[in-house]
């Protein structure tokens, strides 16, 4: 089972983690491989995290991953790093968006937004960490940071022989389209 | 083409390919998406419709078995108890046109408020059972079911998980195929399930479980894949998949397709092929006491959690004890829980029920259920759909024999009204309770995603379709014109005065708290009736004396740091904070250009 590789996409509803792991799953699929996708949703609409895996290779079985299984985590939210941390492999990589999105708790005043999160992350792990959110805003729109985490996904990932502009192409609105291109190759600029 | 497909849209194509004519279902996580699918994209060739409820969208399935054409209801676990009654009837007259019910359950309880295991109904009502293992199978299965519905003369049940019906896997859809429709004939002794009838039936089910348990043995459904000798799995659904991973290709397997009637032939052989049996099954000990009962040692629940959702880590922990080493930190992410959105047209309603004493609060399964997280915490109970009203007489009359004061108040959504909420209103008017019933109508079937119903003015299909007219039906149960009153859940002060009001009567009320749901897209009637223009709310920084009132509505809007802030990008300027500011350091504006 070594050959599969397992991706989890972590983030806080309505951050386009859905888009993102819809794009990534289908150039997987379109470059031969098996591949698997598991969301959980129901409840994310109304502020609570939301989580999307994806394992391809030659033949993949589960559809999900346990702990310590994931070869890349890219988190769209910093404290979400931080929740899935126990999900990376020994040797994984993990993309994080340094965006803060406070959980009603947090907004209450009952708990306080974690400091020293990406310090603590790079001391645990391999990171690579970038404003996704400030990045996609200069391009025109914050909310095409779902795009630009693609981009360095697909950039950790380096598989090459995946037309992944033209499955952008196939997955946003035209008037879009010029943005979420942008946004892509921003992306891949980003992780080295 | 190969696609990738969720294992609900999966079954929609695959009951679509089957030449099905009629499908049903009341939506319900993790089910909804199979009608939505079949809605939205066979609608030239199908007809597709939400139900009220479970058990009306079995039994308009039922019907247009008997009328002659392949039919589907769908529906989550908890929605067989409700549409439990006809299918136990209907496993004993058998169909006409092929009869699928789909049963997504949800171990886990991702979005549920139990993890019940309906393969037992299966076992109870004697149904034909088929658990597809990915998405690729559930469109294959999908198609089986109708075939084998109309082979052997039953419903079948295709039952299938969370993780199934939420994940993608990669299909090759096939060609519809269309079904001429079957002539209709009147068959009393069929159809008409009197004790005389009904004892006929009974025995007749009895031959054709006999049939079905044949098939079960020499169907590919049901497959043994013979390797190493020393360790043999039976699994099925998508445990299955999981053991594949963690027992690896030594293990021999007997993937399980058809499990009711279980295979037992097969079970007896795959059992004497291998020197150790394992039984791998999330919740229910169900294969695991049927092989037990045939005499057949396993190891199974002994080892395996029989409730909770499993998956490789599960798996492999409880069988081999072993554990992947995972990345640890000594710091910790702050919980996430849902809360209802900016907007939500609960909050009003919710502040305001949260400050009236010596009240015992009955909720419903719905967004509001999230009235009950703090700060709000307003809801006292909530069991399932339709129990807040009925729950609600009984604890009036109780309070009222024990000559204690507390009041009673429900709450209840439009969609959940109309699902089972009705009945039990008029049983408050009928038997007198002085049960406040509140119809929380956000005009939407919020929590599964928007979903249209009774109330909304239009069908899954997209036409428009008369409205219930709430107070109109309300009177009609028996409540007084002067009991019930329509309020807007934004205005805290209406609101206030409608819930005194009623809480003042020794008798029934209703109060209808009306206002769209915040992330619902506006209709033209929405526009029509509801002032729905772009506003925000703002805090001045000079007036705020920081008592974080506002924060107390519990808005995911509001940023209560060392100062407290309004978020812009998520405030829809509903305007409940600013109401419940002691030093009017709030302000709405009209938001321009929009």
């Amino acid at each position: 089972m070594s050959q599969v590789k397992n991706i989890l996409l972590v983030g806080v509803g309505g951050q386009g983690t859905i888009l993102a792991s819809k794009i990534l799953s289908e150039g997987l699929m379109a470059a031969g491989y098996d591949v698997k996708m598991s969301e959980i949703h129901g409840m994310s609409q109304r502020g609570g995290n939301v989580s999307t895996q994806i394992r391809f290779g030659e033949k993949v079985y589960s559809p999900i991953i346990g702990k310590g299984e994931a070869d890349v985590i890219v988190a769209f939210e910093k404290m979400e790093a931080l929740r899935w941390l126990g999900y990376l492999r020994q040797g994984g990589r993990m993309v994080i968006n340094d965006f803060e999105i406070p959980s009603v708790p947090i907004l209450m005043g009952a708990a306080e937004y974690p400091e020293g999160i990406l310090e603590e992350l790079a001391s645990r792990a391999d990171t690579a960490v970038f404003p996704a959110g400030e990045i996609a805003d200069e391009l025109g729109n914050e909310k095409a940071m779902n795009v630009v985490l693609l981009g360095a996904l697909v950039a950790v990932l380096g598989l090459p022989g995946i037309d992944w502009e033209q499955l952008i192409r196939a997955n946003v609105k035209p008037a879009f389209l010029e943005l979420n291109l942008k946004a892509f190759r921003r992306g891949q600029e980003q992780v080295g | 083409m190969k696609q990738l497909m969720t294992g609900n849209e999966a079954i929609a194509r695959g009951a679509y390919e089957a030449g099905l004519v009629f499908a049903s279902a009341y939506p319900g996580t993790p089910s909804t998406e199979i009608l939505e699918n079949l809605g939205a994209l066979y609608k030239d060739e199908l007809y597709a419709e939400w139900a009220p409820n479970e058990k009306v969208a079995m039994e308009s399935a039922a019907g247009a078995s008997i009328a002659g054409v392949r039919a589907l209801a769908a529906m989550k676990h908890v929605g067989v108890n409700v549409a439990a009654d006809p299918l136990f009837t209907m496993v004993y007259t058998g169909v006409t046109g092929g009869l699928v019910l789909v049963s997504a359950d949800d171990p886990g309880m991702h979005s549920s408020q139990n993890e019940q295991d309906n393969r037992n109904y299966a076992t109870a009502s004697r149904i034909l059972m088929l658990e597809p293992s990915d998405s690729g199978e559930a469109r294959e299965y999908a198609k089986m079911a109708f075939e084998l519905s109309e082979r052997f003369n039953t419903p079948v049940m295709l039952r299938v998980t969370t993780r199934l019906c939420h994940s993608k896997g990669i299909v090759e859809p096939g060609e519809r195929e269309e079904r001429p429709h079957i002539p209709y004939k009147k068959q009393i002794t069929k159809y008409v399930a009197t004790p005389a009838n009904a004892k006929v039936l009974r025995r007749q089910l009895e031959e054709r479980l006999r049939d079905m348990e044949e098939y079960s043995n020499e169907t590919a459904l049901n497959r043994a894949e013979y390797n190493g000798e020393e360790i043999g799995v039976i699994s099925a659904g998508v445990a299955y998949q999981y053991a594949k991973e963690v027992f690896g290709p030594e293990a021999s397997y007997l993937k399980i397709g058809m499990s009711y009637p279980m295979p037992m032939k097969l079970v007896k052989e795959f059992a004497g092929r291998v020197k150790k049996l394992y039984v791998v099954e999330e919740m229910d000990p169900y294969m695991e006491n049927q092989i037990r009962r045939a005499g057949i040692s396993c190891i199974g629940k002994e080892l395996i959690p029989a409730f909770g959702e499993l998956d490789t880590d599960v798996v492999r922990k409880a069988v081999f004890g072993t554990e992947t080493e995972c990345l640890t930190s000594e710091k910790e992410a702050v919980a996430r829980p849902p809360a209802m959105c900016a907007g939500c047209p609960h909050r009003g309603f919710f502040y305001v029920l949260s400050k009236k004493k010596n009240v015992m609060i009955t909720g419903d399964i719905g967004c509001y259920t999230l009235g009950a997280a703090p700060p709000l915490g307003a809801l006292d109970t909530t069991i399932c759909m339709g129990a807040s009203i009925s729950g609600a007489h009984g604890a009036a009359r109780a309070f009222g024999k024990a000559g204690a004061d507390t009041r009673v108040v429900a709450v209840i959504g439009d969609s959940t009204f109309f699902h089972s909420g009705v009945t039990s209103l008029m049983n408050v008017a009928y038997n007198g309770s002085n049960a406040v019933s509140v119809i929380l109508d956000n005009r939407i079937t919020g929590m599964t995603g928007h979903q249209e119903n009774p109330g909304t003015g239009f069908t899954l299909m997209g036409d428009p379709a008369p409205e219930v007219d709430i107070p109109a039906l309300c009177r009609a149960l028996g409540i007084k014109g002067e009991n019930i009153h329509t309020v807007n859940p934004l205005d805290l002060g209406e609101t206030d005065r409608a819930l005194d009001e009623a809480l003042l009567k020794d008798e029934p009320s209703v109060i209808i708290a009306k206002w769209p749901c915040a992330l619902k897209r506006f209709t033209r009637e929405d526009r029509e009736n509801f002032d729905l223009s772009p506003k925000k709310c703002s805090i001045d920084q000079e007036k705020c004396r920081k008592c974080r009132l506002c924060s107390k509505t519990g808005c995911p809007a509001i940023y209560s740091g060392e100062t407290v802030e309004i978020n812009r990008a998520s405030c829809t300027g509903c305007g409940v904070c600013r109401q419940v500011c002691p030093f009017d350091a709030i302000t709405l504006e009209q938001e321009a250009g929009k």
